[in-house]
């Protein structure tokens, strides 16, 4: 994945490895907690949107499906995580491969078309399939995540495991765009007739990264239901799915890094507007505006390129 | 005397755009180890030719045999796969990336490793990508823009983005290479330089099958030469054969030399 990547990483596990012991307030830990798994989702959608250059306008129901297999499974069937949580990956494996294998063979963005009819009808299901999902006043006494015994609770415990995940999936990605993969997504990106003469299979490699995206989406979904064991349709609404798509673009799109800036600056962001009570929404909106008309490509972009003008001005 | 098999044969190949011949009931083979040129007017039909040969574009009618099997209407990254390459007439590079991973790309077709192994970097993984990063570097060599490798690849000049696309189709390890329009835009030397090149590339056992202006360059390397004019075959023969043609004079020829 090359040096930087692997240097970047490495100081990213330090920082978050020593956190817990500065900070030992749950509300801190709770919001890293949040960042980490929006942060896990984003990565996928970075590198379906930056990579395949397709835009997904219903992960939020990906995320869904894997927070309700881990609350169903659990609560009402008392499957053990493990068994509930690669449920909610396989669903969300045939879920995703049913959708995007009759749009991806198309050129053009069917797949946002199909991702927010899809959004919705899961969103629908959550809502009308009272005896299973508890309908809109939610599901709740999810229980929380213990291996062997070993349990979860308690804030420091979950941060690790959170960002666990997160870390391998971000070195998973890393290691994806530093492959030929990552390299044929890049050459559809050039210049899609060249790709396909060089061999590359350009929709099977759209489909392949869409499902991927999809899963990390579903993992993320089971590791929310555990946290904080109470999950309602409303945290999977459309909403949801724009806001992710937000942290992609914030961050920067095409870039791993610039996806977990996204995740980060959007999940923190509201929790520190409160003081501005009832215009919160009024200041988030001027903030992202402001971002996107200085830092078109992004917060990561943008600080990297003024990092450099900087160096060379002093 | 067995004649031996052509490496590319097509029979009765038709493509209509609405209401446009653009190519029409064309006979033509390929020897192996030839270095065969299509030459024509501007909208003759050589370029469309080339798109359906590499599955671009699908026939309208007829069948495209290469070694002897029909490869008419499959998708291009198949045709890749089965020892087609080529490059373009407008140079369509990746210009997202280096030089390097342009030829990198034109591995792919050669390389298996899938997106879990990938993503895991499983042991077989690091090996393939260094057998990857040897073979572009030579391919590079062929070409001899190794010094170019870590540039940009929308950054460098025409004519070494031409010698470029010429590497990275090199890559794929073609049995047939298609090049279209290799010397558009190139001064003399590196006229000359690709004139060499391809010398070379046929040299390693590769046939090449040619589109170009440059009638010096074609008449030198050129085994044979098919004559498009209209879509239609108009003359096939060696350089001597097709100069000395009355409806190659007429059709195409002929101009040049009268407003040479």
């Amino acid at each position: 994945m090359g040096k930087e990547n692997r240097r970047a990483v490495f100081i990213l596990m330090i920082c978050l490895g020593i956190f817990p012991f500065f900070i030992r307030s749950d509300y801190y830990l709770s919001i890293m907690i949040f960042i980490g798994i929006n942060a896990i989702i984003v990565m996928g959608l970075s590198l379906l949107m930056g990579y395949a250059g397709q835009i997904s306008l219903g992960h939020a129901a990906f995320f869904g499906i894997g927070a309700y297999c881990s609350g169903v499974l659990t609560v009402k069937l008392g499957f053990s995580i493990f068994t509930a949580f690669f449920c909610g990956i396989f669903l969300s494996t045939i879920m995703a491969m049913a959708i995007a294998i009759p749009t991806l063979k198309l050129k053009g963005h069917y797949l946002a078309v199909a991702t927010l009819g899809f959004g919705e009808i899961i969103y629908v299901i959550f809502n009308e399939l009272l005896e299973i999902t508890g309908g809109p006043s939610g599901l709740s006494g999810i229980p929380s995540i213990h291996f062997f015994g070993y349990s979860f609770k308690g804030g420091w415990r979950y941060f690790y495991l959170v960002w666990t995940v997160a870390i391998l999936l971000l070195i998973f990605s890393l290691n994806i765009i530093h492959s030929r993969i990552g390299r044929a997504l890049r050459a559809v990106h050039g210049s899609e007739v060249a790709a396909q003469a060089m061999g590359v299979n350009v929709s099977q490699f759209k489909i392949q990264v869409f499902v991927l995206s999809a899963i990390y989406a579903s993992v993320a979904g089971t590791l929310y239901a555990h946290f904080v064991t109470f999950i309602s349709p409303s945290t999977f609404s459309l909403f949801v799915s724009i806001l992710l798509l937000m942290m992609v673009v914030i961050g920067g799109g095409g870039s791993i890094w610039g996806a977990l800036l996204g995740a980060g600056i959007l999940t923190v962001l509201p929790e520190s507007l409160r003081a501005f009570r009832d215009f919160d929404i009024l200041v988030y909106g001027i903030i992202l505006m402001t971002i996107l008309l200085f830092m078109p490509e992004g917060i990561f972009k943008g600080l990297t390129l003024s990092l450099i003008w900087m160096r060379k001005k002093w | 005397m067995v004649m031996p098999q052509p490496i590319l044969e097509t029979s009765r190949l038709r493509k209509i755009f609405g209401g446009l011949m653009a190519v029409v009931d064309l006979n033509f083979k390929v020897m192996p180890g030839q270095i065969k040129a299509i030459i024509g007017p501007n909208g003759a039909g050589k370029t469309t030719l080339f798109n359906i040969i590499t599955g671009i574009l699908p026939p309208t009618g007829g069948t495209i045999r290469f070694k002897g099997r029909e490869i008419s209407g499959e998708k291009p990254h198949r045709i890749a796969q089965k020892g087609i390459s080529r490059t373009f007439q407008t140079v369509e590079l990746f210009g997202n990336m280096t030089v390097l991973e342009n030829v990198m790309v034109g591995r792919h077709v050669r390389t298996k490793k899938g997106l879990i192994q990938s993503g895991l970097r499983l042991p077989g993984v690091k090996r393939e990508e260094r057998l990857v990063l040897e073979m572009a570097q030579e391919k590079l060599e062929v070409v001899g823009l190794m010094r170019r490798a870590n540039e940009s690849a929308s950054g460098i000049p025409l004519g070494e983005q031409k010698l470029l696309e010429i590497a990275r189709a090199l890559a794929t390890d073609p049995q047939l290479l298609l090049l279209d329009e290799p010397a558009a835009g190139l001064n003399e030397t590196e006229k000359l330089r690709i004139g060499e090149i391809i010398r070379k590339i046929r040299g390693s056992g590769i046939t090449v099958l040619l589109v170009e202006h440059h009638m010096d360059l074609v008449m030198n390397i050129s085994d044979e030469i098919v004559v498009l004019n209209y879509g239609e075959k108009v003359a096939e023969g060696t350089p001597e054969e097709v100069k000395g043609d009355e409806k190659v004079i007429d059709a195409y020829l002929g101009v040049e030399i009268r407003y040479a």
